[in-house]
């Protein structure tokens, strides 16, 4: 019944992993009494975790992202102490099995469970909005694929306390990932909940290629789609392209370690070499998927804070539709060590450095956007100015790294370390932010303190650079990533400083942290009374602020690129409508939510070979889609006399305000 | 002289002239013109000396006072021709990068702050939102720098191919590298003899390595002579370096395989060929064999193996390491299963 699982699974003895445990354990129950104390429960229930609207989707998304921050970030610190400390073949504190699992545990939390939630939420809480729509193409599926991914990130979580996570690195390479060398349980936890997240990013592809294709205003033309719509676009259709191949890869480990078959082991003709170019088919599209709507948000940030249109809207789309494509000519270059041929190496190179093209003049045009502006230093404006300069750098380095016999000696080197985190922290994790402070007024109505806003800036900007140019400088002293020790002396000093870096980082966070509580108090200070806090271009900012549940009382007929900018010049902007209609609207649905709940019953047991309780789980998920299927009472009209009345006092605000 | 690329010069005087601190791939067509430069770089220096000079300049500059200066970086002291070539080209496709780099991020500060807010003295242009001459521009820009880079690429790549051997007066020396859990075994087949984590190599002689695993996937770097590349199981890699400076370099695996990771490095003795020659006699006194028996022995998983020396090497060793995990070959695999899993290898947690 209870398959591999025992008491023995659970490591008492480690004291690190138990203390986590015990704080994690108080926090959740203080949490959970106070939602019964203040019996939020039901509104919990009702206005969240059942709820379809993608707005509120978008910030369950961003909570799990930052919440998934604060553990992933936790190991990042581990780590850097761990380096810190282990110098001369010192042990420092951390066994290599547990610090190995906390790397590979920062790369799954930190790619899958915190930028990709990230930056779903941007796009649902956006993408209805700037294409004047109500909802997304398949609200269900789209709450479906947040508790899906939910689940993921709750496996990983568990995988602490309950048995032990992958120690491979985050994209478990066989043969170390396969059974033979890896025969606890810590692979099948990567597995499965990379595969049920997996599967919710997929959904959510598909949603919203759907939305995007076929719910826009009438008159929005693609030309006319605002650009941080053609990022989302291009996005998505990525994730339907590549999170299949992870799919399939993934199932293959699994066929592997569940069934004794043999496609990536070393032995009966298995070639790990397959699984490599597998993963990195998915894998390097995925990182344009992460930075693609980051580029975006850059995009309508730098516009509307000069005070200017985007410049050269057009190369922006063409430059963003051929990353799309570009991005999957590219994947060899994750392995040019592996004893590929000169032709095929080369080839690789030049088409990754002919990625530098587009993104080039991506970097250019916000440079001709802020020409000739008036430029307001909003704390998004300062997380674009220091992601064009900080990203300008992880681009150059990321080139470096495309060519092959440059490569061969940075390969796997810290100096890899230091230009993904120089993209991913300088580009994605800029990105969220300043998207974050861009919209958070349209989601709750009122501004993100500023103040603290930019000190999280200034210590996210110090700290990246103190951290990691150490490790540039490390790749070229030949340290190699993943050592929890080390022999060699001269190589401490930079760990400290990047430890420094890290702890300055650590700042940054807890800034965010403050931020929201600020915020939250001072909200009647900072009340947008209007919906347009930042005298801003497209079409989300022509609604109230907070947005309505139906997002518009009239669906917006789309005459220009920035049509809310064209309807203040014209002063036809925030007109009172003299009519409105019955407003068609999803219902509710709690499925979802139970089907996340099976799903994380099966993958459980999965991992630990309970048998009939994932059958259960399956049972149960597949159960809960067939009877949604059926249920014909899924959506409701807004009766006219209702949207008058909320977008009276709407426009009652709006003339209080002006 | 040894020489292999056909695009890098890396002769000695050019070597010197790096040491000496007057720069690596612009230096090479306008300052040396007089030594020996081949054709190839005549074209392509020149070709790249055109490139806006003054920015350039000041990125190589930089360049060598923050790289190329640092004898402390391991990369940037190579000592050997493979790993002096590719210091030059990272030298050369970083600054030609830094041609854009530095000033797109200078003109990212300068317009972020001419144009803030409070500057009302600036121009603003609320509707200025396309330029077909600035397209023009941005585009040809990057297109021109990847366009460089693409023959960098094309021609270093193959030039710097670890597969392809080096032409030298001298005989190369045959490596074997086994990589196991978690050391390096080196076999020399044409001495038989072997050595654990210790690399024995005389100096100005190309090493042709062969490579593959017993087990993990590992990759074999030797920062300071050059390039890396990984050693798997059932597969067979090639690698060609040269040390052309007698001295201990350090090297080590740089793809994760486990809990022993870490302590998988192993020094690089780099020897004038009389004292090479002494250690292969030395190593053929060892007092223990390679032979199957002690092969078996030598795989099981172990941290921290001191250096050690085996004698009488038995022939075909690396090949049969190979074999064993080919498809086909059921019985030697089923044997292999048997010795390769011992029981808790890889305990949960307890490790």
């Amino acid at each position: 019944m209870l398959g591999k699982l025992s008491l023995s699974a659970v490591p008492l003895n480690e004291p690190i992993i138990t203390g986590t445990g015990i704080v994690v354990a108080i926090l959740g129950f203080t949490v959970l009494a106070l939602i019964t104390y203040y019996r939020k429960w039901g509104y919990l229930w009702s206005e969240w975790i059942t709820s379809v609207d993608h707005k509120k989707i978008g910030v369950m998304y961003f909570g799990l992202g930052l919440l998934m921050l604060l553990r992933g970030f936790a190991d990042a610190i581990m780590m850097r102490t761990q380096q810190a400390m282990a110098a001369n073949d010192a042990a420092g504190y951390l066994p290599p099995h547990h610090y190995d699992q906390i790397f590979t545990a920062h790369g799954v939390i930190m790619i899958f469970f915190v930028a990709t939630p990230f930056i779903i939420g941007l796009m649902n809480v956006v993408v209805p909005l700037q294409i004047g729509a109500r909802d997304v193409a398949y609200p269900f599926v789209n709450s479906l694929g947040f508790w899906l991914s939910a689940v993921g990130a709750a496996l990983v979580m568990v995988s602490m306390w309950v048995g032990d996570f992958a120690a491979t690195g985050w994209v478990a390479y066989p043969p170390l990932s396969e059974l033979e060398y890896s025969p606890t349980v810590g692979v099948d936890y990567f597995i499965w909940s990379l595969q049920v997240s997996g599967l919710g990013t997929t959904l959510t592809g598909i949603n919203f290629v759907v939305t995007i294709l076929r719910m826009r205003a009438p008159g929005m033309g693609f030309m006319k789609m605002p650009v941080f719509v053609w990022t989302a676009l291009i996005t998505n259709i990525l994730i339907v392209a590549i999170f299949p191949v992870l799919t399939a890869t993934l199932a293959l480990l699994a066929a592997d370690r569940y069934f004794g078959m043999h496609f990536f082991t070393n032995e009966l003709g298995g070639n790990a070499m397959m699984y490599i170019n597998l993963i990195w088919i998915w894998g390097h599209p995925e990182v344009y998927v992460l930075i693609l709507p980051c580029f975006g948000v850059f995009s309508e940030v730098i516009a509307t804070f000069s005070g200017k249109p985007l410049f050269g809207y057009k190369s922006m789309v063409y430059a963003t539709s051929s990353i799309g494509v570009l991005s999957f000519f590219v994947w060899l270059h994750h392995f040019f060590t592996m004893g590929s041929g000169a032709n095929v190496n080369a080839f690789f190179g030049i088409m990754t450095t002919i990625i530098s093209i587009p993104t080039g003049v991506k970097l250019f045009n916000w440079l001709f956007t802020m020409y000739r502006g008036r430029i307001r230093f909003h704390s998004a404006t300062l997380w674009t100015i220091g992601f064009m300069v900080t990203f300008a750098v992880g681009g150059m380095t990321g080139v470096l790294l495309a060519v092959p016999g440059a490569d061969f000696v940075l390969h796997n080197s810290l100096f890899l370390v230091a230009h993904f985190h120089n993209v991913i922290i300088g580009g994605v994790v800029y990105g969220c932010l300043a998207g974050m402070s861009f919209w958070f007024p349209k989601v709750f109505g009122f501004k993100l303190n500023e103040f603290w806003g930019k000190v999280s800036f200034w210590c996210w900007l110090v700290g990246y650079w103190l951290a990691f140019t150490p490790l540039y400088i490390l790749g070229f002293k030949g340290m190699t990533r993943r050592m929890n020790h080390y022999d060699l002396p001269d190589w401490h000093p930079y760990l400290i400083v990047a430890l420094v870096g890290a702890a300055i980082i650590g700042i940054g966070i807890i800034a965010i942290l403050i931020q929201f509580w600020v915020s939250i108090r001072d909200r009647e200070k900072n009340r947008d009374l209007t919906g347009d806090p930042w005298n801003a271009r497209s079409l989300e900012w022509s609604t109230a602020s907070p947005a309505p549940f139906y997002n518009f009382a009239h669906i917006p007929r789309i005459t220009s690129l920035e049509q809310h900018w064209e309807d203040k010049e014209l002063g036809r902007a925030w007109r009172s409508a003299s009519y409105y209609e019955d407003i068609h609207m999803p219902k509710n649905t709690a499925a979802g939510f139970v089907m996340g709940v099976f799903s994380f019953v099966l993958c459980f047991a999965l991992v630990w070979h309970m048998w009939a309780i994932a059958a259960v789980g399956l049972f149960g998920m597949v159960g809960t889609f067939i009877a949604r299927s059926y249920d014909r009472d899924t959506d409701y009209y807004v009766p006219a006399p209702e949207v008058a009345r909320i977008e009276r006092q709407r426009h009652a605000q709006i003339s209080k305000a002006v | 002289m040894f020489q292999r690329g056909s695009w890098l010069p890396h002769t000695e005087a050019s070597t010197k002239a790096l040491k000496q601190g007057h720069g690596g791939l612009f230096s090479h067509a306008s300052l040396h013109s007089g030594r020996r430069v081949e054709r190839a770089t005549r074209e392509e220096g020149a070709a790249l000396a055109r490139l806006p000079t003054v920015a350039g300049r000041v990125a190589v500059a930089i360049l060598l006072l923050t790289l190329g200066g640092c004898d402390h970086l391991e990369l940037m002291n190579p000592k050997g021709s493979i790993g002096a070539q590719e210091k030059d080209l990272i030298l050369i496709a970083l600054g030609l990068m830094l041609l854009v780099v530095i000033p797109v991020i200078v003109l990212t500060l300068v317009f972020a702050w001419r144009y803030r807010e409070s500057n009302s003295k600036a121009t603003y242009m609320p509707k200025w939102a396309h330029s077909t001459p600035i397209e023009i521009v941005i585009w040809s820009i990057p297109c021109i720098i990847v366009a460089f880079l693409a023959v960098l690429i094309w021609e270093t790549t193959h030039s710097l191919d670890p597969y392809r051997t080096l032409e030298s007066d001298v005989a190369p020396v045959n490596v074997e590298v086994v990589a196991l859990d978690w050391k390096w075994l080196f076999i020399y087949p044409d001495y038989g003899v072997a050595a654990v984590n210790h690399l024995a190599i005389p100096v100005g002689t190309p090493i042709n390595f062969r490579l593959t695993s017993a087990s993990m996937m590992n990759s074999f770097f030797i920062p300071q002579l050059g390039s890396q590349i990984y050693a798997m199981a059932g597969m067979r890699t090639k690698l060609h370096l040269i040390a052309d400076e007698a001295g201990t370099y350090a090297g080590r695996s740089s793809a994760f395989s486990g809990p022993g990771f870490s302590d998988m490095h192993f020094d690089t003795v780099a020897v004038p060929r009389k004292q090479f020659d002494a250690w292969i006699t030395q190593a053929r006194n060892a007092p223990v064999a390679l032979d199957e028996a002690g092969y078996r022995r030598l795989e099981q998983p172990s941290i921290k193996t001191p250096a050690t020396t085996y004698a009488r090497v038995t022939p075909g060793l690396f090949d049969s390491i190979v074999d064993r995990f080919m498809a086909g070959r059921m019985p030697a695999v089923a044997l292999n299963d048997a010795i390769c899993t011992p029981q808790g290898l890889v305990s949960r947690r307890n490790y």
